[in-house]
């Protein structure tokens, strides 16, 4: 007898989702983590002149930026080449041949892209920690050497400075809140690969709706604000309607200033950046649903 | 093409439902001093088309710190008008960045001005006094307008009176700033005490500043500091208090 056919099959998701992050890795896409370390390692070694609280504060916001650049980039290019490339090569009517629903096929495909995110996101996030440790216990031992302290008291006075201006557990949610940008662009990419003619054409409009999504909050305050014209206010509407607030997920600068993020309020950031990923990835099904192939 | 045109009704939809959650986070972020840079045209005509557009993609960090490099440069040169300049963008783009703040007040109350008032290019001493005196004020304003975006925060509050009482010898308005530094729960021990000298500084409020100076002597040794009993004892002989009344006889020392 032959097995009833499962409507929703975890197993046949996550098989798609493992031969997508395989795919990847053989496009050699994690290459990007060695330019990253060289970035690091370079500032690191640029910053020599200046002071070790401004060396700092510059290593993490290089960081934190590349991080934001590499990720973000690897969401666009990697989704963006996903269904052309199945498409070309047949791949994905041979999987669409088979018993595989195609928002199986959908939901796998990002899933393999989120892993792959998760992959870069946690190494650069190492590599980071890292090299600012290495920084963090060069400059105790040369702020220990120049003032030939011996006083403990002192000595861990100096020892709490350095660390406190290193790498702290606060810059945790930046890095996810970096990591959820970047899944909120894999999902919008997706969705616009689904209509797109060409994937030049879903690059160049990720790229847009990247640089308009930053502005979005701006849009949305002079719409919502008084005076203004007609024209400019249905102008602004739009943009605040349609484009995703990206500006709420820049919280890394921020928190590189020593602000710390309430635990509350962080799961309400990162449940809005849930709700763009299920609603852009909803809509990017059911366009690739009605589309013909 | 039916399939774009419901696609964008969809989105239309979903921008509606989502409007209400992104200003609601948007101003809880604001309450928590997030997104606080204010990346307005003055700003970008500062620093230009590129670096304000990748200011407002996420990259404000970045880009103030390539400002503070070039804010170094020019402090290396001399170049005062420009690191006043550049400290302005810097701190425009990281206003929680205390480091900034207090680079910026450094760089100008101490460094700029000192500098001015030993200007050899300047004859007139009354314009190189003038000129050092607006310097500090550039300073002031630096650590005021600090203080305005990090209400949270004591350390400008410290640094603030540690300009007014050594630069401008406002020491009532630097006892102000040192009691509010001290109001934090996480300020340092000194702060109290710093306050209290700047008010025993002040004329016509000893009586004021002994009975603070006392209080604090009266919280432990930990708080008998030689400044501290050197000051009750100057309150103790402006104030004529009796010998057997006084804390401290005329070296300081506890009697």
């Amino acid at each position: 007898m032959q097995p009833r056919h499962q409507f929703f099959s975890p197993a046949r998701v996550s098989a798609i989702a493992g031969n997508t992050l395989l795919e990847l890795v053989r496009q050699k896409v994690f290459y990007f983590l060695l330019i990253f370390a060289l970035v690091l390692i370079g500032a690191s070694f640029f910053m020599g002149f200046l002071r070790p609280e401004l060396q700092f504060q510059v290593m993490k916001d290089v960081s934190l930026g590349a991080m934001s650049v590499f990720t973000w980039l690897l969401a666009v290019l990697a989704t963006a080449m996903m269904l052309p490339k199945d498409i070309e090569e047949r791949t994905l009517y041979t999987i669409l041949a088979k018993p595989v629903p195609r928002f199986e096929y959908l939901l796998g495909k990002l899933l393999g892209v989120f892993v792959m995110l998760a992959i870069s996101t946690v190494v650069m996030g190492a590599i980071f920690a890292a090299v600012l440790y290495a920084k963090e216990q060069l400059a105790i031992a040369e702020a220990l050497q120049e003032g030939k302290i011996t006083d403990p008291a002192q000595i861990a006075e100096i020892v709490r400075n350095v660390k406190a201006s290193t790498f702290t557990w606060s810059l945790v949610p930046g890095v996810i809140a970096i990591y959820f940008k970047a899944a909120i662009f894999a999902a919008l990419t997706l969705l616009i690969s689904t209509f797109a003619s060409s994937w030049i054409f879903t690059i160049v409009v990720s790229v847009a709706v990247y640089l308009i999504g930053h502005l979005t909050p701006i849009a949305r305050e002079y719409w919502l604000a008084d005076g203004g014209t007609w024209l400019a206010k249905v102008g602004l509407a739009l943009i605040a309607l349609f484009f995703p607030d990206l500006q709420l997920f820049n919280l890394a600068d921020d928190i590189v200033a020593g602000n710390a993020i309430a635990l509350g309020l962080f799961l309400h950031t990162v449940g809005l950046g849930c709700l763009y990923i299920a609603v852009y990835g909803c809509l990017a099904y059911w366009m690739f649903a009605n589309k013909e192939l | 093409m039916k399939r774009i045109a419901v696609l964008l009704v969809a989105l239309l939809v979903f921008g509606a439902v989502k409007l209400p959650m992104e200003r609601a986070i948007t101003d809880a972020h604001r309450a928590a001093y997030f997104r606080g840079a204010k990346l307005d045209l003055t700003l970008r005509e500062q620093i230009g088309q590129g670096a304000f557009v990748a200011a407002l993609s996420g990259f404000r960090g970045v880009i103030a710190d390539i400002l503070t490099i070039q804010a170094f440069t020019a402090w290396e040169n001399t170049q005062w008008s420009r690191v006043i300049f550049l400290y302005n963008q810097i701190t425009t783009l990281q206003p929680r960045v205390i480091m900034h703040w207090e680079t910026a007040a450094g760089y100008t109350a101490s460094d700029a001005s000192v500098a001015a008032l030993e200007d050899p290019k300047q004859p007139r001493q009354a314009l190189r006094v003038k000129a050092s005196r607006d310097f500090i004020q550039q300073g002031r304003e630096f650590l005021e307008r600090g203080i305005r975006n990090n209400p949270d925060r004591y350390v400008l509050f410290n640094k603030l009176g540690a300009l007014l009482a050594q630069k401008t010898e406002d020491h009532y308005a630097a006892y102000e700033a040192f009691s509010k530094a001290a109001e934090f729960p996480d300020c340092m021990g000194y702060e109290k005490r710093f306050a209290a000298y700047e008010l025993s500084r002040c004329p016509g409020r000893e009586a004021q500043a002994y009975a603070l100076l006392l209080k604090l002597y009266r919280m432990g040794a930990s708080q008998h500091t030689p400044m501290l009993l050197g000051r009750i004892a100057a309150m103790e002989e402006k104030l004529d208090i009796p010998s057997d009344q006084r804390v401290c006889n005329q070296h300081g020392s506890p009697q």
